[in-house]
């Protein structure tokens, strides 16, 4: 059974030899993306403290890492990358929107809530 | 009767059928799109993770203070043991895809090697997840809980390489232990059908005893203050809040008190890892099926080992959602 691999990750910038090959180069990413996250967890570094866009530069680090973690898991590990377009934007794309739809309008939400508490029609502190 | 649906005039074209557009079995597509409602059950509950963290982001609990544990180590390690269950969780993931691959060249003896491995991996798992759920419910240092339902902790303020730090201490180690007259109720000593969970080790009134004979002791409570760190009360404000305030003293946590703050956090933590781990845990049966199947060589005689491609997209759906899980519970 002929099974084709796309034998390249970074938009061709590694390639490998084998599919073996390439699971393992995709481990060792993973790995790599993992621990930068620990390290940034476990030291905080200042730098990273400041407010981009309503939070912490440092979770917008560490949900970008992890979006870059998903998508290798998926692409390679789930061999979206082999698959064709329509199956992979018919899986894709409906859960990236549904997803982002639901995520804007929870947070939205309970922002709302957060600012009704503070601003002190509700006694918390008791 | 050339106007029956025998013929259609669309043989052979576009939509005459027999085409196979999406270049997948039956079987692997719907495990696509099971995946996909999956995963957005599981975004629902973060989402919903999301939601009360927003609706309380003064006053979460900080998961570096809650999770600092690792098996066989005493001391505080935040991070170390999440990040070797998410490698562990990766590297099954791995196994799983050699497996996938060993399958394309049907190398039976390779298929069933790392399919065993990656039952393993998934077991390892599941038991550091249960032992983390352990040390969770178990607590450590104790707290207070108020009428208005907040946590108030206790610590002092010590001086470690010339800087002022606030350690924990726990209440077991100042509260004064007094006698007293209330004993656990027990159905065979009153009402036969009123029970009563185990009493609270101390009392607020014993912690209260205790704190006025420590001075150093001080009450944190859980709002976060501008350096990310939970406001510390003075002397006269912890010993006015405990007396005023203290309803309950806890100990660990449940779904209905926690700890380390709001109740929401264990609720969420219960219910989000306990449903990965579920996940985790049918993932497992799965590969244990599978791995059987290919030793009596199931999928050999089939000259196909699909089933395996199958379970291993939902194995590593798994690996992909602990990801997330680990940067909403652990990291953000």
């Amino acid at each position: 059974m002929a099974h084709e691999h796309k034998l390249e990750i970074f938009r061709g910038l590694w390639k490998f030899k084998s599919n073996t090959q390439k699971i393992w180069g995709v481990l060792a990413f993973l790995t790599f993306v993992t621990a930068v996250e620990v390290v940034l967890g476990i030291y905080k570094p200042e730098m990273f403290m400041g407010k981009v866009l309503g939070m912490k530069a440092l979770n917008w680090i560490f949900i970008i890492l992890t979006i870059v973690k998903a998508y290798y898991i998926t692409w390679d590990f789930m061999h979206m990358r082999d698959e064709v377009k329509a199956l992979r934007r018919m899986v894709i794309w409906t859960a990236v929107f549904l997803i982002c739809y639901l995520v804007f309008i929870l947070l939205q939400e309970g922002g709302y809530i957060e600012g009704v508490y503070s601003n002190g029609f509700v006694k918390r502190d008791f | 009767m050339n106007t029956t649906v025998a013929t259609t005039g669309t043989e052979g074209k576009t939509w005459g059928g027999g085409n196979d557009p999406l270049k997948a079995s039956y079987g692997k597509m719907m495990m696509w799109f099971f995946i996909v409602s999956d995963a957005l059950t599981f975004s629902a509950f973060l989402a919903a993770y999301g939601f009360s963290r927003f609706k309380f982001i003064e006053s979460w609990p900080i998961a570096d203070e809650v999770f600092t544990h690792v098996p066989f180590f005493h001391g505080n390690y935040p991070m170390i043991y999440v990040a070797f269950m998410t490698f562990i969780l990766i590297m099954s993931s791995v196994t799983m895809v050699l497996a996938v691959d060993a399958g394309h060249h049907l190398n039976k003896k390779k298929v069933t090697w790392y399919m065993f491995l990656t039952v393993i991996g998934g077991v390892i798992f599941v038991g550091s997840q249960a032992w983390e759920w352990n040390t969770f419910i178990k607590g450590e240092y104790g707290a207070i809980q108020t009428n208005g339902g907040n946590i108030l902790q206790f610590g002092e303020y010590k001086t470690v390489e010339g800087e002022q730090k606030f350690e924990r201490v726990a209440i077991a180690d100042f509260a004064k232990a007094s006698h007293t007259e209330r004993t656990q109720h027990e159905s065979k000593s009153g009402l036969w059908f009123v029970s009563e969970g185990t009493l609270p080790e101390y009392s607020i009134d014993e912690v209260y005893k205790g704190l006025v004979a420590n001075e150093n002791i001080l009450i944190r409570n859980q709002i976060i203050n501008e350096h990310g760190h939970k406001t510390v009360l003075s002397r006269e404000e912890s010993l006015k809040q405990l007396k005023s305030d203290g309803k309950a003293v806890i100990h660990g946590a449940n779904l209905k008190v926690n700890e380390y703050g709001s109740p929401l956090f264990a609720d969420f933590f219960f219910f989000i890892t306990g449903f990965h781990g579920f996940h985790v845990l049918s993932g497992v049966v799965l590969n244990i099926i599978v791995f059987f199947n290919v030793i009596i060589g199931t999928y050999e005689r089939r000259k196909s080992y699909e089933m395996v491609e199958k379970v291993g997209l939902y194995w590593h759906f798994v690996d992909l959602v602990w990801v997330f899980v680990f940067t909403f519970f652990y990291l953000v």
